[in-house]
């Protein structure tokens, strides 16, 4: 895994980058907007959250896991930070301190959940199946034990402010500022490129697939995927490696929770579920193997953008958001069907 | 000078059953050591014992004229007797410098702070290591899937022969392999031979056996019933022995 095949990895993966173009093109036309910065930005701003899971996803399936928790870890991770928050901002604290102390402390709890599916994986050889369904379910449980089944509410509008800014803002006569608006007259046009949260999201996924692709731990995690029982007598600690990739797994889960909190100033139990299916599939057409040892986090991030783009294409099209399960469906059928029987466009050797 | 690795006397059980009883067997450096037997002779048992899997209830272990403990599979490797089995233990997904270095990762300091793997100097030491052994992989960059049975040994060797092994236990390293393929790979077993390398080879085909060892160990139910010198026996010798025809004889 060198810097050169994980390029030509990357273009082996042609039929989903061809994709991806036909899908640009085929909404460009009947969508109106969909070809604009704004329509990108909507496009990468649905995609955040499925970025975060889907690469939380990657280092799973890498391993040859699978992590099913990943929605549930993100709606209680939006539950618990707005509870906090909340509960803060009612005590009298100003909002500032009291977001920043509920993201640091959600990111702690969110651990929780990680260690667990890593101890049940690592040490008691549970299925990765079970073990982060069983772990998903038990969070899910305690988000709607927190909520009551309903929404949390009380969350100051700081909140929406930071989640909803931008990184840069254009106006004409200010030039470009940084992460705030500029102040001008009423009905002056405001660019405002690239969501803050989009940077944040950037960042760690960049941070990711670096670990991945170029440190010892991300070697082990693609040698214990491919044959577990070389990686133990290799002298590797398979119990520590699984106990950490799931751990990573719940972070960025959390961290996906805690920018939906940010976005809707709100926590629902279920705020993460409907990405569960897509996180897995955007992996699947990124071209990592369910079997382990193969994929790769930019893989994983053109599958997203695949989705992504549907989802988001579909909607401005204005058709309603339903299909876009069945299209998923399809897809991933495609996906699958090419990885069958034609390997050689995904795992073309380098 | 005596021999590089000698057990004495090793005995095994499970249970009720003697698995290896009392067998002693030595290996001079740069000799290879054909070990024989049908299945369930003990061969294997026995080697278990010298890698550490298995430890004797009775014997000694001598390697390099020092008697030594081998109470786990590390204290072996630590030992350089490395075992090569018949699954190779390679991820096949990953490339030959990277199996080679596998849990062993050379790195380096990227912009003075992050520690990231130095994939250029585990790609030259890999090319080099390969050289040394006369062993032409066509592309480093590609992955074990993509390797032939033959190569797929090779750099299982290679990965011994570059930590430093000095002692080679093989398991049916020509099993699976095609006939040009198992040629190579005796080749290679008879230049690990040239590096002063002690070598076991355990195998079923007789003709492997007689084209790269020196000596020939014999075992069945469990004890050692012959050792020869390869030159002076014949594979019907060999058989006869291993069925135990020639005990019956006499």
């Amino acid at each position: 895994m060198t810097r050169k095949s994980g390029l030509a990895g990357f273009l082996g993966q042609r039929w989903a980058v061809l994709f991806l173009l036909l899908e640009v093109i085929v909404f460009s036309v009947i969508g109106e907007g969909f070809f604009s910065l704004n329509g990108v930005q909507i496009v990468l701003f649905y995609g955040t959250s499925l970025f975060l899971l889907a690469t939380a996803e990657t280092f799973v399936i890498v391993t040859g896991g699978i992590d099913l928790s990943v929605g549930f870890i993100m709606g209680f991770s939006a539950v618990v930070s707005a509870k906090l928050v909340a509960a803060m901002a009612v005590g009298g604290m100003d909002p500032l301190p009291a977001i920043l102390i509920a993201l640091v402390a959600t990111l702690l709890i969110g651990l929780l959940p990680g260690l667990l599916s890593g101890f049940l994986v690592g040490w008691l050889k549970v299925t990765p199946f079970l073990a982060t369904f069983a772990t998903g379910g038990i969070v899910y449980g305690v988000s709607l034990l927190l909520t009551g089944g309903g929404e949390t509410k009380g969350v100051p509008d700081l909140a929406n402010v930071i989640g909803n800014s931008y990184f840069m803002y254009w106006a004409p006569g200010h030039g470009l500022s940084f992460f705030t608006r500029p102040e001008v007259v009423r009905g002056t046009r405001v660019l405002e490129i690239i969501p803050s949260m989009l940077v944040v999201t950037a960042v760690v996924v960049i941070a990711a697939a670096w670990v991945l692709n170029r440190t010892r731990f991300g070697r082990h995690a693609y040698a214990i995927g491919g044959n577990e029982d070389a990686a133990v007598r290799a002298g590797i600690n398979i119990r520590r490696h699984y106990m950490v990739i799931y751990t990573a797994s719940a972070l960025f889960s959390t961290l996906a929770g805690l920018i939906y909190m940010l976005e809707y100033i709100t926590g629902k139990p279920d705020a993460g579920t409907s990405y569960l299916l897509d996180s897995i599939v955007g992996v699947v057409i990124g071209g990592a193997s369910l079997y382990g040892g193969a994929g790769t986090v930019w893989g994983t991030i053109l599958g997203c953008l695949i989705l992504s783009v549907l989802e988001t294409g579909l909607r401005m099209a204005g058709v309603p958001t339903f299909d876009k399960f069945i299209a998923v469906g399809l897809i991933l059928i495609l996906a699958v069907l090419i990885d069958q029987f034609f390997p050689e466009l995904i795992h073309k050797e380098d | 000078m005596g021999y590089l690795l000698e057990v004495r006397n090793i005995v095994k059980r499970f249970g009720g059953l003697t698995a290896v009883n009392n067998v002693s067997m030595g290996v001079s450096a740069g000799e290879v050591v054909g070990l024989l037997g049908d299945n369930g002779a003990g061969k294997s048992t026995l080697i278990k014992v010298i890698s550490g899997v298995y430890r004797a209830e009775e014997g000694t272990i001598r390697f390099k004229d020092r008697e030594v403990e081998i109470a786990s599979p590390m204290d072996a490797l630590g030992m350089g007797i490395e075992t090569i089995y018949q699954d190779l233990a390679l991820a096949e997904n990953l490339n030959t410098p990277a199996n080679i270095f596998l849990g062993r990762e050379k790195m380096k300091k990227s912009l003075g702070v992050l520690n990231v793997l130095d994939h250029d100097y585990m790609h030259e030491e890999s090319r080099k290591v390969l050289e040394k052994l006369d062993i032409l992989i066509p592309s480093l960059r590609n992955k074990i899937k993509a390797l032939s049975g033959g190569q797929r040994q090779a750099v299982a060797i290679s990965r011994s022969i570059y930590w430093d092994a000095k002692f080679l236990i093989m398991d049916e390293p020509t099993a699976a392999l095609g006939v040009a393929e198992q040629k190579k790979v005796l080749d290679l077993v008879n230049r690990l031979k040239d590096h002063g390398i002690g070598i076991i080879v355990i195998s079923h085909q007789m003709h492997d056996v007689f084209s790269v060892a020196d000596r020939l160990v014999i075992m069945r139910r469990g004890e050692k019933v012959a050792e020869l010198v390869t030159r002076q026996t014949n594979p019907d010798e060999v058989v006869s022995f291993i069925v135990g025809a020639e005990t019956v004889r006499k």
